[in-house]
């Protein structure tokens, strides 16, 4: 058995729809956003297989990971600081609670 | 048949990925759900240190593995007053997320494996740290200064985001 391009493109399949399903069905924001995690670097994988495989010369797929990898720390840093802000106001960080999330909460929970 | 070594490490990490991804979508436990995030981000690492980039399997272990779920399992603490709750599924959204999931993985499976790709074969060959430098810092064909210096501005209007969105009132 030889490992081709096929083996990592069907692992990464796997891990992507994992994360699909975790996106569809999670209540808990984090969690959604672990799930979100698990899609980027599922796409990690394909570019670097892609590269490594069909392109051996070339640079182009390690240089979108690594671009990949740097914008997902982004994304998650201020995803965590909405969902953190959203727990001070609302005290919940579930999925369905989120209908509120205009100003006037804000003065809601300073009534409280 | 004859187990070689790289194909025994492959098998390994492709089981750990495989097993932890979908633990990490099932568990009901928030924190558990980490962890096992955990376990899939460092099996990707290996995954790049199989395929022969060891600067990407680095940057995934120290951006990833180290800073970001760092920052989800303290997110987790904070905010775990409820989420220690079970979190029950309704049917509807269940059945619809493993309708999803199952439907789009046969489908792109198939695909992937009845499509014939262009010749391919490992090249094995490490980049060498003065080309990915090189590159990186080029304005040339080929070179990526300016994604770089995109990437940095980000990074910059992020931390400045995250500092005025979290911050205190």
């Amino acid at each position: 058995m030889e490992i081709t391009m096929e083996h990592y493109l069907v692992i990464s399949t796997i891990m992507f729809f994992a994360g699909i399903y975790g996106f569809i069905t999670r209540r808990n924001m984090l969690a959604v956003l672990i799930s979100i995690e698990l899609i980027l670097n599922s796409v990690d994988i394909n570019f670097v297989a892609f590269n490594r495989f069909l392109f051996p010369g070339q640079l182009e797929g390690f240089f979108f990971t690594l671009f990949a990898i740097g914008i997902s720390a982004c994304e998650t840093a201020i995803a965590i600081a909405i969902i953190i802000n959203i727990y001070r106001n609302i005290r919940n960080i579930q999925v369905k609670n989120l209908n509120e999330l205009k100003e006037d909460s804000v003065n809601n929970a300073g009534k409280e | 048949m004859e187990i070689t070594l790289p194909q025994a490490v492959f098998l390994f990490l492709a089981a750990v990925i495989s097993v932890f991804s979908i633990l990490t979508v099932t568990t009901k436990r928030i924190l558990r759900s980490a962890t096992y995030l955990l376990f899939v981000l460092f099996a990707t690492a290996g995954i790049y240190f199989e395929l022969n980039y060891s600067f990407l399997g680095a940057v995934q272990l120290t951006v990833y593995a180290g800073g970001i779920i760092v920052l989800y399992v303290f997110s987790i603490l904070l905010t775990s007053s409820d989420s220690q709750k079970v979190d029950k599924i309704k049917n509807s959204k269940f059945f619809a997320g493993i309708i999803a999931a199952i439907g789009g993985a046969t489908l792109c499976i198939f695909i992937t494996l009845t499509h014939t790709f262009p010749v391919s074969h490992f090249v094995a060959g490490e980049i060498r740290q003065k080309v990915i430098g090189t590159a990186l810092m080029g304005s040339e064909k080929y070179q990526y200064l300016l994604p770089f210096e995109a990437i940095s501005i980000l990074l910059l209007t992020c931390i400045i985001g995250g500092i005025l969105i979290a911050r205190k009132r």
